[in-house]
């Protein structure tokens, strides 16, 4: 296991690399431009002008390399300076630059990544803590009331967007309740207990937009591997011998019931990481999803580059980590 | 003479095989309701424009934001469109979109998932390029592709089945790869499992292998999938349009009336009632039908 | 030397600070709450050129001389208007020369002089700087400081109408002091000077997170020791518009929400709860549809909507272009879509007052049987479908526009009326950045117009129109051979008409300019270049709980918030 782990790592480095230059050739290739948001009175010769300071008169290759070059020598550089104090170089290392802001990337990701943990990452951990029980019990009493519900109430909120359901809670608690405010305040710092209540407060909306779809999705994937498993005749064979019941379920049916929904949880994790779109808008968090989505209808290039990129390690990572977990989880699955 | 054999053996089976597994599906009371309801919806929306027969582009100024009458059974929208006619309309569009990409991505996902489950050499490669498809920026892609096909296709097929082509195509092309991990993830699992040795040694070939014994026990996860797949199918569709890169703006479907009815939500509820049901309804249904079908192929409820 | 300007500057934040113990009026009102759904990126205009950067970055930094809500240019930080009759202009026009207001300070205390004046100028349009207002200061030779309370610009030649550096929203004085650094391609690289300008506004930048949020608190060296009434502002951004509409109008959380294209009757309803108003100021914004002069036809490959192509086979024909500006019902577009924030309008040039021409109002009334009738006479023949066609060439048109929703219920109206004198269209709706994205590569840029017809809006800075009536020349049209650079978007060209715009720009005395550009703007719309159809204001949503406010669509509309204060 420990080989193939290395060996996949080994690998996954030639795999980005290519990776980012397909991604970069996309962005490229897309018909969407840095001024195309800019009021129509800037007359073309000075979008021409702004293009070219932007560096974009420069040839494909100059540009893709430049952006290695900023990527991997000199962000790591930088962060290593800040980390430790060292002076290393003179200090004029180029760093990836926003377009639209002007200021460099990496800044912009850390100053969004907490209120996209705070509120993508904390619901879809809410969303695995509570979908997996209700998994297993819909499965186990399959056709139950309590199955019946779950599957009707994860259908709905599977099948109704975020967009829809978010503006159907602020029109409940935000302006007739006036329970949760409507616009998350980023600035807030928690320092009591005060505003830690404030916190959850502006949390709570977003989050349960998200937990809900979340949940939703991966019910219905540890539901449906339970059913698989319940019917095995290791089960059978298991009950026969007057093993417990709780023994059976939980230790012995969702175990081998865990390779979907490793999955699909490792399919999920990544995506806190690119932020929660519609959810972002609706609420105003500004946190990674807001980020990507300006950055995109506005070309901003760098930008977009590093973060789907980022998101692509993710990926690659957690696409690791789940075939790791699946040896794990079943010994009889080898890869060497 | 050993294709006569082959072929004359698996006949009689085959056809009690059919049987069977209706017999199964029949025992599903979901599974009926849903076949009940999605045959109900489909109808719906084939049908229904030949009782009302209101043009779902017709506008009425005057009849703008009103509820529901007899004349318009679900109100009008803040252009005096006839609701009940925008989603029969939209039905149409959303359905087919919704199960046909939702097929694409099924068949391109468990085709990929399978293949890389199954075949060791294949596994890196294949498993590569879903990390290459999932880590893609969505948006920047369509508008590539669009930029890309749209006219060549409008020219083909003319505008609107031009469309239909590109939209199915890209949510399919895009929307695969949860289904290949699952699916992949699941063979990886059954293949290591005795009877799958049983069946190799006993010389079975490959595919027959892999249709027999590893799909039938792989199907619940794809079965999840497909139904999952129908709703963000419906739902990415709505999200193309309303960026643009969809159906022209005078194509009504589901999600976009939801999405267009949603700052209506105090003015006129039934503009997101209604398309919100519809495609809650269908999915429901869709997703009991395939309860029913994965109990009445699992292999292990036939032997009972 | 330093030590002494150190001691300056404690000195004039004691000085400061003493102010502002003596007057209890200023900020004693608590928190400004603005919502942008569009978020402010930087609050640098020059490195932007966004209308949010602009307005977000007006509460710090000043022009000279702004507009105020009539569209009168007013004294900001000099002390009169220079004209020809006091002196300020030269009688030739080659010069202007401004007199700065004594006194006014940097908010870091130190003293704002004709220096800072001369460096803006430098630092837009220094080489690589990539200065988004550059056109702002287009024909001027010099900048330089006559004493340090005089700056005098001296244009290459005659300028008829001096007023664009260093005059609105646009053109803001940076301090030379913080940007000295920064000119040219070390622009971008200043990031804390382009997220904090130092200025001489009401408000001083305490924190921005680009694209989300930006703090501000009282300038404590503003020229007005009783302002600003507020002790602070926060500008969040984010969001869609009827969410912003619903923060300030239905849950009171914010104070005023910029640009509210939102459906009139889902205003009406958040309005009806008591907690806001929507006001809208008009400017110079017209929605048009442009018609193709030129032949789209797909077939033509790359050679469509150019010169090449020919001109259009049915638009061509004034009967046709006259028939679907007739068959459109203004008012109800403007009841559907934009409600207090429109006016049906005739004409590309629809304010100030002495500009607005009253030649073109028949299209105000729909006239579907007179456009039917024009169409007959000019031998337009409704054929099997409904559809009229003539030598084979059908009224049939792709319709194109932004993605936007006010603009989708539009194109549903037009096509409808269109239907009825027996014209089809099909309707296409494009991403915006894509559609104003201006990429060459991508075939769905409003200026390369592969459609016959496209709806959208323009407009121009400032009240005079003089720059904008030249968009319509025959060398604006886009083309290959610029790169599809032109402003004349529907590849109209007349020499009648360059003659009229050649004309405005050499008079000088105001009425016979309004003539010159009314007869511009009666030409363009009779002939049919484009179909004006609403003129747009600029809604915004106010707390009750807001006083002070004063709309303004000539310049920012926060050009006033020193003058802002909580109702009692």
């Amino acid at each position: 296991m420990f080989n193939y782990t290395l060996r996949r790592l080994l690998f996954a480095i030639p795999t980005l690399l290519v990776i980012s230059f397909i991604i970069f050739a996309l962005l490229d290739l897309a018909p969407n431009d840095p001024t195309g948001e800019l009021p129509l009175t800037i007359p073309p010769e000075v979008r021409e002008q702004i293009r070219a300071s932007l560096g974009l008169d420069q040839p494909f290759f100059i540009r893709y390399l430049l952006w290695m070059q900023q990527f991997f020598i000199n962000e790591p550089l930088n962060l290593l300076e800040k980390m430790t104090g060292w002076q290393i170089g003179d200090g004029s290392r180029m760093r990836i630059l926003s377009w639209a802001t002007r200021s460099p990337v990496v800044d912009l990701i850390v100053e969004r990544l907490p209120q996209t943990l705070w509120v993508v990452g904390l619901s879809y951990l809410l969303a695995v803590i509570i979908s997996i029980p209700i998994g297993v019990i819909s499965a186990y009493k399959q056709y139950s009331i309590f199955d019946q519900i779950g599957t009707f109430v994860s259908m709905v909120g599977f099948s109704v967007p975020t967009f829809f359901t978010g503006v159907v809670l602020i029109v409940i608690f935000s302006s007739w309740l006036q329970w949760f405010p409507s616009v998350y305040d980023t600035n807030h710092q928690v320092t009591d207990f005060a505003s830690l209540m404030f916190q959850i407060k502006q949390m709570a909306l977003p989050v349960i937009v998200l937990t809900l779809y979340n949940t939703s999705q991966i019910a219905r994937f540890v539901r449906a591997s339970m059913l698989d498993n319940l019917n095995q005749d290791y089960v059978r064979t298991a009950r026969a011998k007057g093993v417990k019941e709780n023994i059976i379920l939980l230790v012995h049916v969702l175990r081998n019931s865990l390779i979907p929904v490793v999955t699909v949880i490792a399919l999920g994790v990544p995506t806190i990481f690119s932020g929660a779109i519609i959810t972002e808008q609706i609420f105003r968090v500004n946190g990674l999803g807001q980020l990507l989505i300006t950055a995109i209808q506005g070309a901003d290039i760098p930008l977009v580059q590093t973060l789907t990129f980022i998101f692509a390690v993710l990926i690659v990572l957690f696409n690791l980590i789940a075939d790791v977990l699946y040896g794990i989880l079943d010994p009889r699955i080898r890869y060497d | 003479m050993t294709d006569a054999t082959t072929a004359a053996a698996p006949q009689p089976p085959a056809r009690s095989l059919t049987r069977e597994i209706w017999g199964q599906f029949r025992k599903h009371t979901g599974g009926l309701i849903g076949l009940c309801v999605f045959i109900f919806i489909v109808l719906a929306v084939f049908v229904g424009p030949y009782i009302h027969t209101i043009d779902p582009n017709k506008i009425d100024i005057r009849a703008k934001n009103q509820g529901p009458s007899v004349l318009h059974p679900l109100g009008t929208d803040n252009l005096g469109h006839d609701m009940l006619a925008q989603i029969l309309a939209g039905g149409r569009i959303s359905l087919a979109v919704g199960i046909t990409a939702m097929l694409l991505s099924l068949v391109l996902g468990t085709l990929v998932g399978v293949i890389s489950g199954y075949i060791k050499k294949l596994d890196g490669p294949l498993m590569r390029l879903t990390d290459l498809f999932l880590a893609l920026p969505l948006l920047p892609l369509l508008l590539v592709i669009i930029m890309l096909f749209r006219d060549t296709l409008r020219a083909a097929f003319g505008p609107e089945t031009g469309i239909f082509i590109l939209i199915v195509f890209v949510i399919g092309i895009t929307s695969w790869m949860h289904t290949a991990r699952i699916v992949r993830g699941d063979v990886l699992a059954v293949k290591s499992q005795e009877f799958i040795l049983a069946a190799k040694s006993s010389g079975m070939r490959e595919w027959r292998i892999v249709l027999r014994h590893i799909l039938p026990n792989v199907m619940s996860s794809i079965m999840v999938s497909a139904t999952l797949g129908i709703a963000s199918a419906i739902i990415t569709e709505s999200a193309l349009s309303f960026l643009g890169l969809g159906f022209p703006s005078d194509f009504p479907t589901w999600g976009r009336l939801l999405f267009d009815g949603a700052n209506f939500l105090q003015i006129n509820p039934s503009r997101v009632i209604w398309p919100g049901l519809a495609i809650s309804l269908t999915v429901l249904s869709v997703n009991y039908l395939g309860d029913a079908v994965r109990d009445a192929l699992d292999p292990r409820m036939l032997k009972r | 030397m330093k030590k002494l300007t150190v001691f300056l500057a404690s000195t004039a934040a004691a000085l400061a600070l003493a102010g502002t113990a003596a007057n209890a009026e200023r900020a004693t009102d608590g928190d400004l709450k603005i919502l942008f759904w569009q978020a402010v990126s930087t609050l640098n205009p020059y490195l932007s050129g966004g209308t949010k950067e602009i307005y977000s970055s007006s509460l710090t930094i000043e022009p000279l001389a702004r507009y105020d809500q009539t569209g009168t240019l007013t004294p900001w930080l000099v002390t009169e208007i220079p004209t020809v009759d006091n002196g300020g202009v030269a009688k030739d026009m080659t010069s202007i020369t401004w007199k700065l207001k004594p006194g006014v300070k940097w908010s870091d205390g130190t003293p704002f002089t004709a220096e800072d004046v001369i460096f803006t100028w430098q630092y837009c349009t220094a080489p690589d700087g990539g200065c988004a207002q550059k056109a702002q200061y287009e024909g001027v030779k010099s900048v330089e400081a006559l004493d340090p309370t005089t700056v005098k610009v001296t244009f290459t030649e005659p300028k008829y109408y001096p007023y664009s550096a260093f005059v609105g929203a646009q053109s803001p004085i940076i301090q030379k002091a913080q940007f000295k650094d920064c000119v040219g391609a070390k622009a971008p690289g200043c990031t804390s000077a382009n997220f904090g300008p130092i200025g001489t506004g009401p408000f001083v930048v305490k924190e921005f997170k680009p694209n989300d949020v930006v703090t501000y608190v009282a300038n404590p060296n503003y020229r007005d020791a009783a302002k600003p009434a507020f002790a602070s502002v926060t500008l969040k951004g984010g969001g869609d518009a009827p969410s912003a509409a619903r923060a300030v109008l239905e849950t009171g959380e914010f104070d005023y929400a910029w640009n509210m294209q939102v459906e009139p009757e889902v205003l009406a309803t958040m309005i009806a709860k008591g907690k806001g108003k929507i006001e809208t100021a008009f400017g110079t914004q017209v929605e048009r549809i442009n018609l193709n002069w030129f032949n789209p036809d797909p077939a033509l490959g790359d050679k469509r909507s150019t010169k090449e192509a020919g001109p259009h086979p049915a638009l061509k024909d004034p009967a046709v272009r006259k028939a679907l500006s007739m068959a459109i019902d203004r008012e109800v577009i403007d009841e559907v879509g934009y409600g207090e924030a429109g006016k049906p309008t005739c004409n590309i040039v629809p304010a100030p007052d002495i500009y607005i021409s009253t030649t073109n109002d028949w299209c105000l009334k729909q006239d579907i049987d007179g456009a039917n009738k024009l169409l007959d006479e000019a031998g337009w023949k409704k054929g099997s479908d409904g559809i009229r066609a003539k030598d084979g060439v059908k009224l049939s048109f792709l319709y194109q526009t932004s993605t936007n929703s006010v603009r989708q219920g539009t194109q549903a109206l037009v096509k409808d009326w269109w239907q009825q004198i027996g014209v089809a269209s099909e309707l296409r709706n494009v991403a915006a950045s894509v559609f104003f994205g201006g990429d060459p590569a991508s075939p769905d840029t409003f200026q390369k117009f592969y459609a016959d017809v496209e709806m959208y809006t323009n407009n121009f800075d400032g009240t005079d129109p003089e720059k904008y009536l030249a968009e319509w020349l025959c060398d604006k049209i886009p083309s290959p051979a610029n790169g599809w650079q032109g402003q004349n978007i529907p590849r109209y060209c007349n020499p009648d008409y360059d003659k009229i715009v050649a004309e405005l720009a050499k008079t000088g005395d105001l009425a016979k300019r309004a003539e010159l550009a009314k007869k511009a703007n009666d030409m363009l719309t009779a002939e049919g270049a484009h179909i004006p159809l609403i003129h747009r204001g600029q809604p915004s949503a106010i707390s009750n709980t807001l006083a002070g406010v004063n709309m303004n669509a000539w310049d920012s509309e926060l050009w006033n918030a020193a003058d802002w204060s909580r109702k009692k």
